[in-house]
C-alpha cells in the first residue's frame, strides 16, 4: 500500500526538469507490466477450463442463483407481521415514532415561528456563524422561497433535513468516534464507509420502504443512511490524524483518556468534524427529491408531482428553494469552518462575542415572529407571489420547438440523440453484452490492479461475479455502457472546461455560480427537459448524467491545474515552452492525481443519475429499481439494488487510485 | 471558543430532542401501522390524506375532492403521492385513508380487503377506464388499415426508432401500469420491441413531440386521459376480451393473448376511516362523476397550465349540480 504512493512524488520531482513525463510513465508500466503478465498467465490457465465448462458469452445459467422465491417470501412475511410481531411493535415501530414526534416538533416550531420569525432567525444565525454576505444570501433565499409559493413545502423539507442531519451527525460521530479510537473497527468499518459513499440513493430506497412502508419515517431513514457515512469518516479520520506531538505532550500532563479525548483529540479535529457536518448536510439534501418517492412530503414532493404533469415550471419553483437552501447551508457551515480554523479573524467588540450575542439573536427572533404573527397570516401572505411557471414553460416549448430537429447543419437535438444511441451506445452494448463474461472480469481485474493493488482489483472482480451470480448480467452491462458512454462525453467536456477555467480567472468566475446551481439542482428537474429534447430512451439518461456530473469534474480538474507547482511552470517558460507545451507536458502530467480523481468522481456522479436515468427510458438496471418501488416488487427491485451496488464498487475500484486512500492512512 | 460551545449546545439540544422523543414513544407498543404523517393536520382541525396517483386523472379525482372537503366540510386535506401498489400497503397503514381510483389489482384486493380486512371496498367513482394500443388520428385516417393488430408487422418498419433497433416502437409508460403488452407482443408474433418511457411524464413529453412532428407511433395508453383532447388517437383493434381469455391469464400473465378489459375505477378506504371517518368518510363513498368532468379537469390541470386547486375551483363553480349529492345529509 505505502509503496503505490510514492510514485506521485517522484513525478513532482522529475517531471519537472524533465517534461516528458517520462520516467514515472516507464516505472508504472513497468509495474503494470508486470502485473498484466501474471494475470494473462493467470487467464491463459483458467479460460479454456472455464471455456469448456461454460460456453458462451453471457453469464452461465448454471452459475446464478434465483433469489425470487426466497425475497418474495421476505415481502410477503414483513407485510404481513408489521403490526404485530415484537421486532416492528416493540423496536422498529418506536423508531419510526421517533421520528415522526420529532419532525413534528421542528415543524411546529418552525410554523409557530412563521415567516417573519424563521427568516430573522436563520439570516441572524448565518451572519453570526458566517458574516453579513452569507446572511444576506439567507435572507434572499427564504423570501424568494416564500415569493416562489413554496413557503409551507419549504419550512416541511427544512423540518425533515433539520432532524435528518441531527440524526447523521450523531450517528455519524459516534461511529467515528469509536472508529477514531480502535483500530480494529477503524479496518472494519473504513471499506464500508468507503463503499457507502460512492453509492446511488436510489439502492437505498427500496429495503427501507419494504420496513417503514410509505412515509417521512422511510424516507428521513433512507437520507440518514446516505449521509452519516462522510460524517462518520470525517470524524475517524480527524481524531487519527491528531498532532501526535500535542497527545503526547496532553498525556505527560498526566490527562486521563477520556480528558485527553475531550481537551486534546476532539478540538484537534474540530476541522474534519465541521467538514463532516457541511458534507452531511449536502448529501442530506440531495435526497430530498429522491426520498419523496417513498413519501418524504415537501419540496421534493412537489418537484415529483409537477414531473407527473411535464410542468417543468412548476418543477422549477419547487427546486430553486431546495437549491437556495443548499446554498445557504453550504456556505454557512463552510464559513463556520474557516472561522474555527483562523480564530483570529473572529476579534470584534466584546458585545458581538459569547452568550450575549445568541441572546439577542434570539431575542430579536423572537420579537420579529411576534410582528410576523401580528401583522397577519403567519404562513406567507398570500398576495406576494410570483408565478414564474408560465415563462418557464414557455421558454421551455420555445426551446423545444427550435431544437429538436431540423436544425439547419447540425441537425437537431433529437437526431443527435438519435445518432448517440445508434452510434455510440448500441455498439457499445452489444460489445459489452457479447464479451464473454470471463473477459469482462479479466479487464476489470487488469484495470484495477494497474491502478491499485491486488486487493482493490479483487473487491472489483468479486463485485462483477456477484452481478453475474444474481443472474442481472445483461441488464449491468446495458448500465455499463450507459455509465461509459456519459463518461466519455463528461470528461472531455470537464477537462476542455477545466482547462479554459484554469487559465482564465474571468472565466471561472463566471462559470462558479453556474456549477453551484448545477451540483444542488435536483437530479429530477433535468429529466423531463432532456426528455423533450432528446427523446425517450438512453440517450436522455445519459445526457442527464453528463449535466450532472460535469460540475464536479470541471471543480477538480481546475484545481488541480492551479495547483502545479509554480516553479515547475517558470522553468518549462523559460526554457521557451509554448502555452499548449506547457498544458500538455507540464501541467497535465503533474496534475495527474487530480485528474484521476475527476475520473473517479465522474463514474460516481454518472452511474447515480444513469440509474435514475431508468424514469426516461434508460431501461436497464435502473427501470427494474424503478419498477420494483412501483409495484412493491422486492426480489425485482432489491437484486437490481444490489446490482447497482456492486457496479459502483466495481467503478469505484477501477477508477480510485490507491494513492487517494492511502493519504488518510498514515495517521 | 464560546461560538463553539454554542455550536456544540446546539447539535446536544436537538441530539436531546431526538433522544427525549425516543424515550417518549419508548415505553410499551408502538404500532407503526397507525402512524400518521409528521405534517398532517399541522392546524389541528380535522384532517384527512388521500393518495393521488402519478397520473393526472387520479389528480383531478384528488383535487375536487380536497377542494370540496376544505371549503365545504371544512377539512385539511393532505396529499401524498405514491405508486399504485405501495398505495395499497399505505392505505392498509393508515398512512393514507382513500385511494379514488385503482384500476383492479386482484392481488392486493385479496390480502388487504379480503384476508386482512384493513381496507374497505369504496364502490365506483363513475368513470370506466380502459387500457389499449393507440396510434395518433393523423396516421391512422392516412392508413386506415393500421388500426386491426393484424397489419401492425406490416408498418412495424416505419415505426423502428434507435431504441427499438430493427424492430417498431410500442411504447409503455410507467412500470407501475397495468400492462400485459410484453407478452402480447410475444403471442400474438408481433415484430414490436416494448420500450418502456420509464415514467407518465416521459411517455407523454415523448407523444407530444411526435404529434408536433406529425410522425407515426404506437403507444400503449388509457381513457379516460386528458392528451387525448391535444392529441387525437384511434385505439387499435387487439383480439377480443373474453372470460376465457382474462382466467387464463390470471394462471399465467405470460399467455395472455387478448385485449385488456373495461375497467370501472374503483376507490378504497383505510377501514378504520370508512367506519369512524365522519362526514369525510360519507363524502368521499358519494364522490362519484363522469369521465367527462374528469376531464375537464384534468385537462386544465396539465394543458391549462392551472394549478390543481385553481382547476378544481373552476369545476366546482360550474358544476354544483353534481357535488351538492355528495355532501352528506345533516
Amino acid at each position: 500500500m505505502s509503496t503505490a504512493s510514492a510514485p506521485p512524488a517522484v513525478q513532482r520531482g522529475l517531471g519537472a526538469d524533465a517534461p516528458k513525463a517520462g520516467p514515472v510513465q516507464a516505472l508504472l508500466e513497468r509495474r503494470g507490466l508486470a502485473k498484466l503478465l501474471l494475470l494473462a498467465v493467470a487467464a491463459a490457465v483458467l479460460v479454456p477450463l472455464v471455456h469448456a465448462a461454460w460456453p458462451g458469452a453471457a453469464w452461465p445459467s448454471a452459475l446464478t442463483i434465483d433469489l425470487s422465491g426466497p425475497l418474495g417470501k421476505t415481502s410477503d412475511w414483513i407485510i404481513d407481521n408489521r403490526d404485530n410481531h415484537w421486532l416492528f411493535v416493540y423496536f422498529l415501530g418506536h423508531l419510526s415514532n421517533a421520528v415522526v414526534i420529532s419532525v413534528r416538533a421542528v415543524y411546529l416550531l418552525l410554523l409557530a415561528l412563521g415567516w417573519a420569525g424563521v427568516t430573522a432567525g436563520v439570516t441572524l444565525i448565518a451572519w453570526r456563524v458566517a458574516g453579513w454576505r452569507i446572511a444576506a444570501t439567507a435572507l434572499v433565499s427564504l423570501l424568494v422561497s416564500g415569493v416562489l409559493g413554496m413557503w409551507v413545502p419549504t419550512m416541511q423539507t427544512l423540518a425533515l433535513m433539520v432532524v435528518a442531519v441531527a440524526a447523521s451527525v450523531v450517528v455519524g460521530a459516534l461511529l467515528g468516534l469509536a472508529a477514531g479510537l480502535s483500530e480494529r473497527l477503524f479496518r472494519i468499518l473504513r471499506p464500508v464507509l468507503d463503499t457507502m459513499q460512492v453509492l446511488p440513493a436510489f439502492a437505498y430506497l427500496l429495503p427501507v420502504v419494504l420496513i417503514f412502508g410509505i412515509g417521512v419515517p422511510a424516507a428521513l431513514l433512507a437520507t440518514v443512511i446516505y449521509a452519516a457515512p462522510p460524517m462518520a469518516r470525517l470524524t475517524a479520520l480527524g481524531l487519527r490524524g491528531a498532532d501526535p506531538g500535542v497527545l503526547e505532550a496532553v498525556s505527560s500532563l498526566g490527562a486521563t483518556g477520556r480528558q485527553r479525548l475531550l481537551t486534546a483529540r476532539l478540538p484537534l479535529a474540530r476541522k474534519e468534524l465541521l467538514l463532516g457536518v457541511n458534507q452531511t448536510i449536502m448529501m442530506a439534501l440531495s435526497m430530498v427529491v429522491i426520498a419523496s418517492m417513498i413519501g418524504a412530503a415537501g419540496l421534493g414532493d412537489r418537484v415529483y408531482q409537477a414531473l407527473a404533469s411535464v410542468d417543468v415550471g412548476a418543477a422549477l419553483s419547487a427546486a430553486i428553494p431546495i437549491v437556495l437552501l443548499a446554498i445557504v447551508m453550504d456556505r454557512t457551515t463552510a464559513a463556520a469552518g474557516a472561522r474555527i480554523g483562523a480564530t483570529a479573524t473572529t476579534a470584534g467588540p466584546a458585545w458581538l462575542r459569547g452568550w450575549q450575542v445568541w441572546t439577542g439573536v434570539t431575542a430579536l427572533t423572537a420579537l420579529l415572529a411576534l410582528a410576523g404573527r401580528l401583522t397577519g397570516s403567519a404562513v406567507w401572505p398570500g398576495a406576494w407571489f410570483v408565478d414564474i411557471a408560465h415563462p418557464v414553460n414557455d421558454f421551455k416549448e420555445w426551446m423545444v420547438d427550435h431544437l429538436y430537429s431540423g436544425v439547419p447543419v447540425i441537425g437537431g437535438t433529437a437526431d443527435w440523440a438519435a445518432h448517440f444511441t445508434n452510434w455510440v451506445l448500441n455498439p457499445l452494448r452489444d460489445g459489452l453484452t457479447a464479451l464473454p463474461w470471463y473477459g469482462t472480469l479479466l479487464i476489470v481485474a487488469a484495470l484495477a490492479w494497474l491502478i491499485g493493488t491486488w486487493r482493490t482489483a479483487l473487491t472489483a472482480v468479486l463485485a462483477m461475479a456477484a452481478i453475474g451470480v444474481l443472474g442481472v448480467w445483461k441488464p449491468s452491462m446495458n448500465t455499463l455502457s450507459q455509465v461509459l458512454a456519459a463518461l466519455v462525453v463528461t470528461l472531455v467536456l470537464g477537462f476542455g472546461a477545466g482547462i479554459l477555467a484554469s487559465g482564465s480567472k474571468r472565466f471561472e468566475a463566471i462559470l462558479r455560480p453556474v456549477l453551484d446551481v448545477m451540483q444542488t439542482m435536483p437530479q429530477f428537474v433535468y429529466l423531463i427537459p432532456v426528455v423533450a429534447l432528446f427523446a425517450v430512451g438512453r440517450a436522455p439518461a445519459a445526457a442527464a448524467a453528463v449535466v450532472y456530473a460535469l460540475p464536479a469534474v470541471i471543480r477538480i480538474t481546475t484545481q488541480g491545474l492551479r495547483q502545479v507547482d509554480p516553479a515547475a511552470m517558470e522553468s518549462a517558460r523559460s526554457l521557451g515552452a509554448t502555452r499548449w507545451q506547457m498544458l500538455r507536458q507540464v501541467q497535465l502530467p503533474l496534475a495527474r492525481p487530480a485528474l484521476l480523481l475527476a475520473v473517479n468522481q465522474g463514474v460516481v456522479l454518472v452511474l447515480a443519475v444513469v440509474i435514475i436515468g431508468g424514469l426516461v427510458g434508460g431501461g436497464a438496471l435502473g427501470y427494474d429499481v424503478v419498477t420494483g418501488l412501483a409495484t412493491g416488487d422486492l426480489a425485482l427491485g432489491l437484486v437490481a439494488g444490489v446490482a447497482i451496488v456492486c457496479l459502483g464498487l466495481m467503478l469505484d475500484r477501477v477508477t480510485q487510485p490507491t494513492e487517494r486512500r492511502t493519504t488518510g492512512k498514515g495517521a | 471558543m464560546s461560538r463553539k460551545r454554542t455550536a456544540f449546545l446546539g447539535t446536544a439540544a436537538l441530539a436531546g430532542t431526538v433522544a427525549l422523543s425516543l424515550s417518549l414513544s419508548a415505553c410499551g407498543k408502538a404500532d407503526m401501522t397507525k402512524q400518521t404523517s409528521p405534517f398532517a393536520a399541522a392546524k389541528g382541525s380535522k384532517s384527512v390524506t388521500l393518495s393521488v396517483q402519478t397520473w393526472v386523472g387520479a389528480q383531478s379525482n384528488v383535487a375536487v375532492a380536497k377542494y370540496l372537503l376544505e371549503h365545504q366540510l371544512g377539512y385539511h386535506v393532505d396529499t401524498v403521492q405514491v405508486d399504485e401498489i405501495p398505495a395499497w400497503d399505505a392505505l392498509s397503514q393508515g398512512r393514507v385513508d382513500a385511494i379514488l381510483e385503482d384500476w383492479g389489482h386482484p392481488d392486493q384486493e385479496k390480502r388487504y380487503v379480503k384476508d386482512k380486512k384493513t381496507i374497505t371496498a369504496g364502490g365506483g367513482n363513475g368513470v370506466t377506464g380502459h387500457i389499449g394500443w393507440y396510434v395518433p388520428k393523423y396516421w391512422a385516417d392516412k392508413h386506415p388499415e393500421i388500426t386491426d393488430w393484424h397489419n401492425l408487422n406490416k408498418v412495424a418498419n416505419q415505426l423502428r426508432t434507435s431504441e427499438s433497433g430493427n424492430k417498431g416502437q410500442l411504447m409503455d409508460g410507467s412500470p407501475s401500469y397495468v400492462t400485459n403488452d410484453k407478452a402480447l407482443v410475444k403471442n400474438l408474433h408481433l415484430n414490436y420491441e416494448v420500450v418502456f418511457a420509464g415514467s407518465e411524464a416521459a411517455q407523454i413529453t415523448q407523444i407530444q413531440q411526435f404529434a408536433k412532428e406529425k410522425k407515426p407511433f404506437l403507444t400503449y395508453w388509457y381513457e379516460p386521459q386528458w392528451l387525448f383532447n391535444q392529441v387525437p388517437m384511434v385505439e387499435v383493434k387487439l383480439p377480443k376480451y373474453t372470460d376465457a381469455c382474462a382466467e387464463k391469464g390470471t394462471k399465467d400473465p405470460q399467455s395472455i393473448d387478448c385485449a385488456y378489459p373495461t375497467t370501472p375505477l374503483q376507490k378504497y378506504f383505510n377501514t378504520n376511516f370508512a367506519k369512524n371517518g365522519g362526514s369525510a368518510a360519507a363524502f368521499l363513498k358519494n364522490f362519484k362523476w363522469t369521465k367527462d368532468d374528469q376531464n375537464e379537469v384534468s385537462e386544465s390541470i396539465a394543458s391549462g397550465g392551472l394549478s390543481a386547486d385553481e382547476a378544481a375551483k373552476r369545476w366546482v363553480d360550474k358544476h354544483p349540480d353534481v357535488w351538492k349529492s355528495w355532501l352528506p345529509k345533516k
